[in-house]
């Protein structure tokens, strides 16, 4: 379970906050879509889940033991995270980036072998990739390997900041089922930041709303389509049924 | 082969030896530097900007200037310690050169650094955090192996001015590739010039092949590679000291000079009398003037030939005006009591400013003496070297005499002699062993007042061997043996443009004409007054 206390953050002392008092529980195994337009603090929520952002005030808890109570390095190495910009080590190959946690972790090399030849597969890549490095790989590939690695000291948090934001629409379609999959099959707790609305819905058990720093909405992705009495929400969980309905009518009207 | 080159090789092995050793301890003292301060600039910007502004105000003094701005601020330092502590380091040779090379070394690479850390990706920069690393860990497995193709480049351009700066030690007293430039250049020795800047040009690219070895074993993940260039590196260096140990424990003689061909015939003859006892001899050859006696006082030097018009005024700081046995035997017990260092003797010519004409005009205006120059000099142009007129010696005669020329022009020695000869001026200071005042028949004025202090070749000891008895029995016999004529005719033979001759043939020449046999004494040669 992940709690969040009271969590605000400034960059600017105190001038405007990035997130302003958010309080949030996310029960294990949930995954949970964080939505909201750029600025609107998602990416700093999640990064305070793993103290890449410390918080100026309020507290966060990982299964009731303050994040604070471990070194920073320790709580990383138990919770996946995958980054906006993938950022794979360029000097390293495939299965060095997707060892590096069990290795700072201190697995035997035998056991870092064995779990990135699982994880090569769980992410359906050839295993011949694994002595590539990453610029040999395409976009998708590498956030496929960025995906592994996340996954690869068995963390049960796995935490994703706009994971599939550059990738083409076919992959980014691939890509989000087989994180779902993975999220069941691992009995994670999954937190996702995206802006598309469409892919929280489809993904997530939970979506939560932010704008300017606050959450604005938080529920079920049946519940918010059902109304909502923030307008701004309602326009935004508005979008993918609009999508969906235009689709229909496209396909009925020229239809066998 | 040619004489030149034969010569020129046979010192290598030492010449090389030094330059390898004072290069590559300067850039590992350089990289040894640079690194934590790129590590503390990567923590913080406000240690980053003074960092590189440093560096680069370093770079923009000159090199030369660099080296020889250490030499009094070493001498403080341990003239400072042996007040302190009783104890002190020479401030000559090995480290003046190594400082200022190191502080060459680290801009190149601090810059590289730099700019290498300011392009690190800061998403990858995060990802090491986000996996779970510590910034130890980031900076060893992330930042350092993605900054090292840079930093390598920054270690490669170090190393490259670092062994082509490291000639310019020769005139602080460290033996370098820089000998044969400077000894060439003062000898008018092409071949040793060229030889010298060859061997550092083709030392520079050797090692900076086996670093971009190490760089690409580095970046291409080929640790074979790393190790064989790091192998190669260390096995020069290693040779390079075994070469330095092997000189250094034969427990030679070292015979200095300074930097012009008189000095390195001198030394030369002085080392072929020392070798032919049967004990091994270095020369270290194209010391700073004031650089020698510093050195010699240090023991690092054991002999060297000097003047005592010179000691007198620069060691002993003196400028009264005194006769010539006085002011030797002054001078042998000044020296003795103060440094330690052992007069051994005159060699009996004089390297004296002097005033020289040609010999035709001399005779028809009737000049002999300065006196007599007085009379006619409104007439006449004189020329002096470039530091002539600066000179107490100048503004004494002037004076003294009432001397007043038509014009008063100033020359490189060289065409000093050439503006005398083609009647562009009339009288010219002139060095009175200077070869060429025999050569081109010219008169010397002499001095009636005896206003040019006297200039005495003098044999200096080191405190160290100031009663050694080889040494002491090897050198007597040339104590009063090499008159002004010898010596200007030796000189000469090395100066001239047709014919010439290496120091080590002028000097075979003037043992014969002096009539010095190894062990027998000198013929009761007087020196002249």
């Amino acid at each position: 379970m992940i709690t969040l206390e009271s969590v605000s953050k400034s960059f600017d002392g105190g001038a405007t906050h990035a997130i302003r008092d958010i309080t949030l529980e996310v029960a294990t195994g949930t995954f949970l879509a964080v939505v909201g337009d750029s600025g609107s603090g998602k990416t700093t929520l999640l990064k305070t889940i793993n103290r890449l952002i410390e918080p100026d005030a309020g507290r966060v808890l990982i299964d009731g033991e303050p994040a604070r109570a471990v070194p920073a390095h320790d709580l990383r190495r138990r919770i996946g995270y995958v980054f906006q910009g993938i950022g794979l080590f360029p000097h390293m190959s495939i299965a060095e980036n997707i060892g590096i946690t069990p290795r700072l972790c201190g697995w035997p090399a035998a056991a870092i072998r064995a779990r990135v030849a699982e994880l090569i597969d769980l992410v359906s890549l050839p295993r011949a990739y694994l002595v590539r490095l990453p610029t040999e790989l395409s976009g998708g590939q590498r956030q496929r390997v960025g995906l592994a690695r996340a996954l690869a000291a068995r963390p049960g948090i796995l935490l994703m900041d706009e994971p599939f934001g550059a990738l083409d629409p076919i992959t980014r379609d691939a890509l989000g089922t087989s994180c779902r999959q993975l999220h069941e099959r691992l009995q994670l707790t999954t937190i996702m930041v995206t802006h598309d609305v469409l892919e929280a819905v489809l993904l997530a058990d939970r979506i939560v709303v932010m704008r300017q720093g606050r959450i604005v909405a938080d529920g079920e992705p049946h519940a918010l389509f059902t109304g909502h009495p923030d307008p701004a929400v309602r326009t935004l969980m508005d979008m993918p049924r609009r999508q969906a309905a235009r689709v229909r009518a496209l396909l009925e009207e020229r239809g066998p | 082969m040619n004489a030149d080159l034969r010569s020129a090789l046979r010192v290598l092995p030492e010449y090389l030896g030094q330059h390898v050793l004072l290069s590559a301890a300067a850039l590992a003292l350089g990289v040894a530097v640079s690194l934590p301060l790129l590590i503390a600039a990567r923590r913080s910007a406000r240690v980053r900007w003074p960092v590189l502004a440093l560096a680069s105000l370093i770079q923009t003094v000159p090199s030369l200037a660099l080296l020889a701005l250490f030499y009094p601020l070493l001498l403080g330092l341990s003239a400072l310690l042996q007040r302190l502590v009783g104890w002190s380091f020479s401030p000559l040779g090995f480290l003046p050169s190594l400082l200022a090379l190191t502080l060459y070394s680290i801009l190149p690479i601090l810059r590289n650094g730099i700019t290498a850390i300011l392009n690190l990706d800061p998403a990858i920069t995060q990802a090491a955090l986000g996996v779970g690393m510590t910034s130890h860990q980031r900076l060893l497995r992330v930042e350092l192996p993605l900054t090292a193709p840079m930093l390598m480049a920054g270690v490669r351009t170090a190393a490259v001015w670092v062994i082509g700066t490291a000639t310019l030690a020769t005139p602080v007293g460290q033996t370098s590739l820089g000998n044969y430039i400077f000894t060439g250049l003062q000898m008018e020795n092409w071949v040793w010039v060229l030889f010298g800047c060859g061997t550092a040009v083709a030392l520079a690219l050797v090692t900076d092949q086996l670093l971009a070895l190490v760089g690409f074993g580095l970046t291409r993940r080929r640790p074979t590679l790393t190790w064989l260039g790091l192998a190669v590196l260390l096995a020069g260096v290693a040779a390079a000291g075994g070469l330095q140990l092997r000189t250094t424990s034969q427990g030679g003689y070292v015979v200095g000079a300074k930097n012009f061909p008189e000095q390195y015939i001198l030394a030369a003859l002085i080392a072929q009398r020392v070798r032919a006892t049967g004990h091994p001899v270095t020369e270290r050859t194209g010391l700073g003037s004031s650089l020698a006696f510093q050195a010699l006082a240090a023991n690092e030097l054991d002999v060297y030939v000097d003047y005592s018009g010179t000691l007198w005024n620069d060691v002993l700081h003196r400028t009264d005006m005194v006769s010539r046995g006085v002011m030797l035997s002054d001078l042998r017990t000044a020296l003795r009591r103060r440094y330690g260092v052992e007069l051994l003797g005159a060699l009996g010519f004089e390297n004296a400013y002097v005033l020289a004409m040609r010999s035709g005009e001399a005779r028809r205006l009737g000049v002999r003496t300065i006196a007599d120059l007085a009379r006619v000099a409104p007439q006449l142009r004189l020329g002096g070297d470039l530091e002539f007129f600066a000179r107490p010696a100048w503004q004494d005669l002037e004076r003294r005499y009432g001397l007043h020329f038509r014009a008063l022009r100033q020359y490189e020695p060289t065409f000093m002699y050439r503006a005398l000869l083609s009647h562009e001026v009339d009288v010219i200071s002139a060095f009175s062993s200077d070869g060429r005042i025999a050569a081109e028949h010219l008169t010397v004025l002499s001095d009636p007042l005896h206003v040019i202090p006297p200039y005495d070749a003098v044999i200096l000891l080191s405190p160290r061997r100031a009663h050694d008895p080889v040494l002491r029995a090897a050198l007597k016999p040339l104590v009063g043996a090499i008159p002004i004529g010898l010596m200007r005719r030796a000189n000469d033979m090395v100066d001239r443009a047709r014919d010439k001759r290496t120091a080590g043939e002028a000097a075979d020449w003037l043992a014969q004409a002096a009539h010095l046999r190894q062990g027998a004494t000198a013929p009761g040669v007087i020196p002249r007054r």
